[in-house]
């Protein structure tokens, strides 16, 4: 059998590929994320070539000795992850183009409903508090809330996300009013 | 082998061809849910074929008449064929839902002439998962499943499904790339990667490299299946997708994710080295998840989080990792998928009716719609672990297997296991309430039970102002008039409902299959014996390789 340790510079490439990968893929940006998915996935086939072993001649019966015939097994492999990682950068990519389209902007944003629940929670916690207080604290303690889960969702003009922050002023009405009676 | 063996490619390929087909006739609407249904029946069919032979041992395919383990084979053993049956069963219900609503609608916002091709091509991909008998092969399985679903749950591209799929997209392409580089390590380190095989060299192996390549697999699986630290994607993805897609992705994909966890740590981990940290995974994912649910207020949201708060059952079964753990947490997974699902195709229908899904702009709609209602209700009892259903059963399954383990920690999980069951009962019914029996949330003091109700069929409309005397959102879609239910999307739920109904009347056989199942994985010789070629399977060449390997491989199977 062929020479099995794995080739240092392979490694190296593999290290610095998966750190950039994994760099890129924590940005907020859809497009870094995307770049981000290429360089991972492309130091992941590379560790794939590293668990084939040594090169060697083409597999191929007949032209090489089997001794020397590298390893055709993770090359398919490798083949099969470029045509999935192929397939998914183009649908990213289209995803990163909607988003723009609709936001002018490809960041991913937070999700509302999130928001709402902890919202909520700050303003049951506020109620708790300032049980016997006016209702006008609860109000400061809810706009402080408000401004603290601010982010570039609310700062768009667009129409998707005016729409998202409508229900927003909804419990808030009957909900402040709830706790000036309390 | 059997001869039914050829059996076993048809729930993959028949979708996957109807899916071609299906997208060919892009412009005939009707024609492509008939190619879909012929498609989705056809693979019941063998599934459930496979699922009745398949208890006599399990059948394989030698995919192109190569042997294992040099060619890829697709193995049907209990496990798989019992998840496959369920799986078809659960995609053919969700399909006649989503066609009924397709007819119905016919907008623009569901382009139909994708649909159908993905869907099909989605349930290839489960199919491919759960049939497998090749690690690299549940990889392109788990591709291909992913690829549809990520066409699915951005379906329409509005912005809320481009913000949530993007989400879904990442966090499962970053769950992929694991589960690959945990594939070219095993290979590096086994020189195989078929499954059977694996289970043989894997011994051999150096504890720290195994204990690696387990954690390696864990850490891909528990993306995709949503265990606790790993679940954040899940609540904030499903949500956003169209209520047929929700209930198919909620009801089998985090269950391929189980499947898989199941498969490899039976079949290649067998000595159970991870079961500490998986029980305490599994508690911290009931908990969080139901607490999650509690806190939600809006249904699709609150039922998201129960789906993953209930993965936490079944990973205590597997963590036990003993028979009758195994056992229940097959049985759990049957019982999830249907009635998750259906719980998911029921708020499709509350939506449709109700117009929101916020529990703050719902109500009494036990009056409006009263089988709406009780549709809700089976299965939320069901989910919570009433008892005469089958979520009662499975629980009571796995926490006697908890307490015949007799450790410390499994008690704190039969503990966690009956307080989650009870906040599950509580975020339910709390929902049932604010949605079914009491009136809307109008303005300030209107609290009168009925007095909103009576007026008209979908609740309260009159008092439609909040104190500042403006209109809210919550209020003004309550006003619009409740859409019609289109008679066969009430049918296809309501069959689901039953089938989760029916599972706790079957319960009795049902257990003892999936303790036959559970009993085959812990004794993992007749897998590895049945999948490896005995030397009277597969052509050419490898027959001849793959034969001696075999032979002389398969005396080594040594039990933990």
């Amino acid at each position: 059998m062929r020479e099995m340790s794995p080739s240092l510079v392979l490694v190296a490439v593999v290290v610095v590929l998966v750190a950039v990968g994994v760099y890129l893929l924590l940005e907020r940006t859809l497009t870094r994320v995307l770049l981000g998915v290429i360089v991972l996935g492309n130091g992941i086939n590379v560790l794939f070539l590293i668990a084939g072993g040594a090169a060697g001649g083409p597999p191929i019966v007949g032209r090489t000795e089997v001794e020397d015939m590298a390893d055709p097994l993770p090359q398919a492999m490798v083949l099969t992850a470029i045509v999935i990682t192929l397939g998914m950068t183009a649908f990213l990519l289209a995803l990163a183009y909607r988003s723009w389209q609709l936001n002018e902007h490809d960041e991913v944003q937070d999700d509302l409903e999130d928001r709402r629940v902890a919202r909520r929670a700050a303003q049951d916690r506020a109620a708790y508090e300032d049980a016997d207080a006016e209702s006008g604290e609860g109000l400061t303690a809810l706009e402080e809330a408000a401004a603290e889960t601010r982010d570039e969702t609310d700062v768009d003009d667009d129409g998707s996300t005016d729409e998202q922050s409508v229900p927003h002023a909804a419990p808030a009405g009957p909900a402040t009013s709830e706790r000036g009676e309390r | 082998m059997g001869y039914l063996s050829w059996v076993v490619p048809i729930p993959v390929i028949v979708p996957l061809f109807a899916a071609g087909l299906a997208l060919a006739l892009w412009k005939h609407g009707r024609l492509q849910g008939v190619i879909s249904l012929v498609a989705l029946s056809v693979s019941l069919v063998a599934s459930v074929t496979l699922l009745v032979a398949a208890d006599d041992g399990p059948l394989v395919l030698d995919v192109g008449g190569w042997a294992t383990p040099v060619g890829i084979g697709l193995v049907a053993d209990r496990l798989s064929t019992l998840m496959l049956s369920v799986s078809f069963a659960v995609t053919l219900c969700v399909l006649v839902y989503s066609l009924a609503q397709g007819l119905e609608d016919d907008d623009a916002e569901t382009p139909v002439a994708i649909f159908h091709p993905t869907y099909l091509v989605l349930t290839a991909g489960v199919a491919d998962a759960f049939l497998s008998g090749d690690l690299f092969n549940l990889f392109v399985g788990f591709e291909i499943l992913l690829a549809a679903s990520y066409v699915l749950i951005t379906l329409g591209g509005t912005g809320e499904r481009v913000r949530a799929g993007t989400i879904y997209v990442v966090v499962s392409l970053l769950s992929s790339l694991l589960f690959l580089t945990a594939i070219a390590m095993t290979y590096a380190a086994t020189g195989t990667v078929n499954l059977a095989q694996l289970a043989l060299r894997l011994g051999d192996l150096d504890p720290g490299v195994q204990l690696t390549l387990q954690v390696m697999l864990l850490l891909a699986f528990g993306i995709k299946a949503a265990i606790f630290p790993l679940s954040a994607w899940l609540p904030d993805s499903y949500p956003t997708a169209p209520a047929p897609v929700t209930a198919v992705f909620a009801g089998l994909l985090t269950k391929v994710g189980v499947y898989a966890i199941i498969r490899t740590q039976t079949l290649l981990f067998p000595d159970g080295r991870l079961d500490e940290v998986l029980m305490i995974a599994a508690l911290a994912t009931m908990l969080v998840g139901i607490l999650g649910a509690v806190a939600q207020n809006d249904i699709k949201r609150l039922v998201s989080f129960t789906l993953v708060s209930h993965i936490g059952f079944m990973l205590f079964g597997i963590a036990l990792s003993s028979e009758a753990g195994l056992g229940a947490a097959i049985f759990y997974v049957a019982h999830h998928i249907t009635v998750q699902t259906a719980l998911f195709l029921v708020v499709g229908l509350v939506e449709r009716h109700g117009g929101t899904t916020s529990l703050d702009g719902l109500g009494a709609l036990a009056k409006g719609a009263p089988l709406l209602a009780i549709l809700f209700f089976v299965p939320a009892m069901n989910l919570a672990g009433i008892p005469p259903f089958s979520g009662f059963l499975g629980k009571v399954g796995l926490f006697e297997a908890g307490i015949a383990d007799g450790g410390p920690l499994a008690y704190v999980l039969v503990a966690g296991g009956a307080v989650t069951s009870l906040l599950t009962l509580y975020a339910l019914v709390k929902a049932w309430n604010k949605a079914f029996w009491q009136p809307a949330k109008t303005a300030e003091g209107d609290a009168a039970p009925t007095s909103g109700a009576d007026a008209a069929p979908a609740g309260p409309t009159q008092d439609g102002t909040t104190q500042d005397g403006t209109t809210t959102a919550a209020t003004a879609v309550l006003t619009r008039t409740p859409q019609r239910l289109p008679a066969a999307m009430v049918v296809s739920t309501t069959v689901l409902v039953s089938f989760g109904i029916g599972l706790a009347v079957v319960a009795g056989p049902l257990f003892g299959y999936t303790d036959r199942a559970a009993e085959l994985l812990r004794d993992r010789t007749q897998y590895i014996v049945s999948v490896l070629p005995d030397g009277e399977r597969g052509e050419g060449q490898s027959a001849e390789i793959a034969g001696t390997d075999g032979d002389s491989a398969v005396t080594e199977v040594e039990e933990p």
